[in-house]
């Protein structure tokens, strides 16, 4: 009897803390969040997202940031979904499994972890300087596509691996070669969780500063990369690779540096629109998952 | 005969799952491979089209001889063989695709993507498989809204959609209920006329019910092969009796 109620009681206490916990997470999230929208509302604008940065706070705005960082996501989504993808569908489905190929699992599993500051000496050191590629937009990305990949070659063999082999032997008994297999069966049946693993990768290289600093993404940009439209044969113009370019955070965190006062609403107008990004890319993915779970019941 | 086995020995690994099996399996009619649970039964139909390929650390010696050419010979192409010799497995396995897509996949692989073609033999596979009444109206919808019953005669429709030779059945009614059942089975009688039909089960009914020849597996042995009527009537081996009256298994 006595124990009895002493378990109830622990079990209340947990209750209590469990909540407790929840609370101080949500409620610092939600304070932040005013915080930045009290201080940051008032800037947002047309003005603010078709203006170049400028040394007067009020006329400032994140044109080239926010078409920097388009250009970015772009760039690390082209080259690293396709690496990624391979990788993964090599890992998962052709390689045997012997010591190298374990070797190569734990590397992946621990690059995810690595900080990405360590990234940012890589791009430095290997796109910027030795492949002379200078301080641009594909420097950027090339090293955001590295900084990513092993997220997106984890997410797509935990998806790959969530197929169940039923499916894949139905498609051998019939016949079909392995590359059949993967290309008509295994990659569909795989592709809602791949595409939730990829967009949340996106995600975090949208948030991304410090490799980017390292690499010498500049501050103070008044000028876009040149448009990958172009109206001489053949229309489409890779020159824009090569510019310089800034990305969201960095010009907010430009601003943050300074000590106008008004920088700090700038900035915070900045990290607003960083924010809509982010959500909205999460929000895509949680849809993503929720509708084809709903579709796909093995 | 469609397949000379012939000395026989399956392993994983060190475990031998087969030992010395040999006998021959006759065209157009039903075989049942009967046992108890770990016989080998599962592997050895498995043997038949290669299955066991997919399985690491699967090695097997003697010779399986399917028309007269030993199928684990080298230079053997295992796709070519699988479109020869279909399977129907335990628990039913469509593709996450529509009924049509599911039906018409095998074609698809093979190239054949013509639709006045596709349809012909979308709608015929599932005739013979006796689902097309019950499908033809949605056919675009996904085959796992089918119900468990359906989706295994939809399997069915699958493997004879490429006209293959022989068909094997693994246990395909262990996940089904007993109306579900004797519609499979009912098909499983059907087909013969057409293919040389295999059937592992763990029902000694069922393999009374639609098969004509029997083998009995114990221990990675087959122990006794014959007519069915035979085996149930008067087996010549005890162990074959035992395990057919019941006092085992």
């Amino acid at each position: 009897m006595n124990r009895n109620i002493l378990s109830k009681w622990f079990d209340n206490i947990f209750w209590v803390l469990g909540f407790i916990a929840t609370l101080i997470g949500l409620a610092t999230l939600i304070v932040l969040i005013l915080d930045v929208l009290a201080d940051g509302v008032g800037r947002l604008g047309w003005q603010f997202l078709t203006s170049y940065p400028s040394r007067r706070p009020e006329s400032a705005g994140i044109l080239s940031a926010w078409i920097g960082t388009i250009w970015i996501m772009a760039l690390t989504t082209l080259l690293s979904i396709p690496l990624g993808i391979m990788a993964a569908v090599y890992l998962e489905e052709y390689s045997r499994k012997n010591w190298l190929t374990n070797l190569i699992e734990i590397n992946i599993a621990n690059l995810a972890g690595v900080p990405s500051i360590i990234y940012g000496l890589l791009g430095l050191g290997l796109f910027v300087r030795a492949m002379s590629l200078e301080r641009s937009l594909i420097s950027g990305a090339a090293t955001l596509a590295i900084l990513v990949l092993p997220i997106v070659i984890l997410s797509t063999r935990e998806a790959l691996r969530a197929i169940p082999f039923s499916i894949r032997e139905a498609s051998y008994a019939l016949g079909a070669t392995k590359w059949q297999t993967i290309r008509h069966q295994v990659l569909p049946a795989a592709l809602p969780g791949i595409m939730t693993g990829v967009i949340l990768s996106m995600s975090r290289a949208v948030g991304e500063t410090a490799p980017l600093i390292m690499i010498g993404a500049l501050t103070y940009v008044a000028f876009l990369p040149a448009s990958p439209i172009s109206s001489e044969f053949p229309f489409i113009s890779i020159q824009g690779l090569f510019d310089p370019f800034t990305v969201l955070p960095i010009q907010i965190f430009n601003w943050v540096s300074r000590p106008q006062k008004g920088f700090f609403a700038d900035a915070a107008a900045g990290i607003i629109v960083l924010l809509i990004i982010t959500f909205m890319m999460n929000a895509i993915a949680v849809w993503m998952r929720h509708k084809y779970q709903k579709k796909i019941r093995w | 005969m469609a397949f000379k086995v012939k000395d026989v020995n399956a392993f994983y690994g060190e475990k031998q799952a087969l030992k010395g099996v040999s006998f021959e399996i006759p065209a157009k009619s039903v075989t049942a491979i009967i046992g108890p649970s770990g016989c080998g039964k599962s592997t050895f139909i498995r043997c038949l089209n290669r299955m066991n390929d997919l399985v690491p650390m699967f090695s097997i010696t003697g010779e399986i001889l399917y028309n007269g050419t030993n199928i684990y010979s080298k230079g053997i192409d295992v796709t070519e063989l699988r479109r020869r010799i279909g399977m129907v497995f335990q628990k039913p396995n469509p593709f996450p695709k529509s009924i049509y897509e599911n039906a018409a996949y095998g074609l698809r692989i093979q190239g054949v993507n013509k639709r006045n073609i596709l349809d012909k033999v979308v709608e015929g596979s599932l005739r013979k498989a006796a689902l097309w009444d019950e499908v033809k109206d949605r056919l675009n919808s996904s085959a796992l809204a089918l119900s468990g019953g359906q989706q295994q005669r939809l399997c069915i429709a699958r493997a004879i959609a490429t006209e293959p030779e022989v068909i094997l059945f693994d246990e395909p009614c262990s996940a089904l209920d007993p109306i579900a059942t004797a519609k499979i089975e009912d098909q499983i009688t059907a087909l013969k006329q057409y293919y040389t039909v295999v059937i592992v089960t763990h029902n000694m009914q069922q393999a009374a019910r639609v098969s004509e020849y029997t083998g009995f597996f114990m221990m990675g042995e087959l122990v006794e092969f014959d007519i069915t009527r035979k085996i149930f009537t008067a087996p010549s081996n005890k162990l074959t009796e035992d395990y057919i009256t019941g006092r085992f298994g």
